[in-house]
């Protein structure tokens, strides 16, 4: 650790403390502030209405489904990059970052792509055996995904390299197979770098919007998520009622980490 | 014989920049009998490591096989090989108890419950950690956590136990004890057990057999006597112990007799240039009338005493009767 003098410690604590206020803390106290301005009543009523309540049972949906798949894939990708050596490592390793690199409404741009009804390259083919991915849940569930990849497999991999594999080694050789090892041994030892990306990916889809908005066509009741539902109410001038999803959004997203680290194990048990 | 080793060769690709491919071992075969306590005896990197792993099954040889009981194992899988491997770093299971570490092959195998629990407490007896049995490994110190690997290695009854630098993390006292404790199992259990060591002096203390591992090849095979007694070569006789020059021979320091007037025939007449005191030995380096390099000897403290030696002593060397001895390289 290095000792600062003083004066130069409050400085540097005045500066950060600073800084998280005026780019967090305030604007989401004023979006508080806003959400509520009309009294608690509105916003029980917004939460009354058919369509403000799809919105959200539909954004957990394609979450919970989108934060599933990633789990299993995030889960066995990372083992198979830090386990296993293959031609074309680097390559998935780089592309597994990508989503984070690239602005999410270039992804779903890409989905339409491949997959839109019409034009797409592979799209017309599966319309054509009746299975419809743009416009539908199934495509905003692969956009989700999408931009959620990289949160699960970067949470795990630091932690597999951590364990090492002296007790997978240890494992196999007291007799157990390889599924046996990883539910009785690996798993256990990871489960808190899963959990946390589990949670940071649920929030990451919760929020999702741009790549969504691409490719749901942001029908109103049907695949109009929260986040789309905040930019249309805040476009038709019902500023209060978007705050008031924002709100809840939010909310939620703050309520999974809170859970995560009261969870979580001290360190260095 | 319990593990027949046949012409194993194991070779690593090339790393960046030389065209050669690392040969780990080079057409090695061995045959290790039942029930016997081996050490795989030779300096790191110079692949006993990868010899005990591929027995294992933990590394993949690159040619040769290897038979375990009979049984051909070349290519089972380590969990179909009932090998016992206790690693350098213990390899415990972070997450569960004391007992269920060592419980684990036995779940693994479906053994009936009562069973289990009986034979964990047996084991965690027999390695002295029997109060220990619902701590976490994290509360263990170093040697309890080898220990705990190793009665959980014993659990699965391999037909062969495999120890890779067993006590290598461990500190010099603790790793004295568990290596008297390790002879005094063996004896108790007799499972064929093959450890890997570096210190010489480790495994002329534990082991009935040595097998001196070098540059990926076996450079001999015998008892500790026969090692020490009848070396080789050059590098088996530099392994074991210390080796110095006396004239046309190499031989261990503590094979000079030393006179303080000439007399005997063929001594080498010097100078003493250093003294050094280290515990009951002496040692002494000896600079020759003829140059060609100073030569080391060791006695004990009261035979230097009663030659009363000093820096400066002349003195006469000669080789001890009955003495090992080999030529001397030209131009060391």
């Amino acid at each position: 650790m290095v000792e600062l003098n003083r004066p130069l410690r409050w400085a540097v604590r005045l500066l950060v403390l600073g800084y998280v206020f005026l780019l967090v803390a305030w604007p989401t106290l004023a979006m508080v502030r806003q959400a509520f301005a009309g009294g608690v009543g509105k916003v029980t009523a917004l939460f009354g209405q058919q369509e403000v309540q799809h919105a959200f049972l539909l954004t957990g949906q394609v979450a919970v489904q989108a934060v599933l798949i990633n789990l299993v894939f995030g889960v066995t990708i990372s083992l198979l990059l830090v386990r296993y050596e293959f031609p074309g490592k680097r390559v998935l390793s780089a592309l597994i970052d990508l989503p984070m690199s690239v602005s999410p409404v270039v992804v779903g741009l890409a989905l339409l792509l491949v997959y839109g009804p019409r034009t797409g390259w592979f799209g017309p083919t599966l319309e054509h055996w009746g299975v419809q991915i743009i416009y539908s849940g199934t495509g905003m569930i692969m956009a989700t995904a999408f931009v959620a990849l990289p949160l699960v497999v970067r949470e795990v991999v630091p932690v597999l390299h951590e364990i090492g594999d002296d007790q997978e080694q240890a494992a196999r050789s007291l007799g157990a197979n390889f599924p046996q090892t990883f539910w009785r041994i690996t798993l256990p030892s990871i489960k808190w770098a899963v959990v946390y990306g589990v949670v940071l990916s649920l929030a990451r889809c919760l929020g999702e919007f741009g790549a969504v908005k691409v490719v749901s066509g942001n029908v109103i009741g049907q695949t109009q998520t929260a986040t789309l539902l905040v930019e249309s109410q805040y476009h038709a001038f019902a500023q209060q009622s978007a705050y008031a999803i924002s709100f809840v959004l939010a909310l939620v997203s703050v309520a999974c980490i809170v859970v995560v680290s009261l969870l979580r194990p001290k360190e260095g048990h | 014989m319990s593990i027949e080793v046949r012409n194993l060769t194991k070779t690593y690709p090339s790393t960046s920049g030389s065209s050669e491919p690392f040969v780990a071992l080079d057409d090695v075969s061995l045959s290790l009998p039942t029930g016997q306590l081996t050490a795989l005896l030779g300096p790191s990197g110079g692949g006993k490591s990868t010899l005990l792993r591929i027995i294992a099954g933990l590394d993949t040889a690159t040619t040769g096989s290897v038979e375990i009981e009979g049984v051909d194992a070349t290519s089972l899988p380590p969990q179909r090989r009932n090998v016992g491997f206790v690693f350098q770093h213990y390899a415990v299971f972070k997450h569960m108890t004391v007992a269920k570490n060592v419980a684990f092959g036995m779940e693994i195998r479906k053994r009936p419950k009562a069973e289990v629990r009986r034979r964990t407490q047996e084991l965690l007896e027999l390695v002295h950690l029997g109060q220990f049995a619902d701590r976490m490994p994290s509360q263990l110190s170093g040697g309890q956590r080898q220990r705990m690997a190793l009665a959980r290695a014993l659990a699965v009854e391999p037909s062969v136990l495999l120890l890779d630098e067993p006590f290598g993390a461990l500190d010099a006292k603790v790793r004295k004890e568990l290596r008297d404790w390790l002879r005094r199992l063996h004896d108790e259990v007799h499972v064929t057990t093959v450890f890997v060591t570096h210190d010489q002096e480790e495994a002329m203390e534990v082991a009935d057999e040595i097998v001196v591992v070098n540059q990926g090849r076996v450079e001999q095979v015998g008892s500790p006597d026969q090692l020490y007694d009848e070396p080789a070569n050059d590098f088996v006789m530099g392994f074991l112990g210390d080796v110095t020059r006396l004239g046309q021979v190499r031989l261990r320091p503590h094979d000079i007799d030393v006179a303080v007037q000439p007399g005997a025939a063929g001594a080498h007449a010097g100078v003493v240039t250093r003294m050094l005191r280290v515990g009951f030995e002496v040692r002494l380096e000896v600079e020759p009338d003829g140059g060609g390099g100073a030569v080391s000897v060791v006695l004990t403290r009261s035979h230097a005493h009663a030659l009363d030696l000093e820096l400066g002593s002349r003195v006469w060397l000669t080789a001890s009767i009955g003495a090992v001895t080999i030529p001397a390289m030209a131009a060391v």
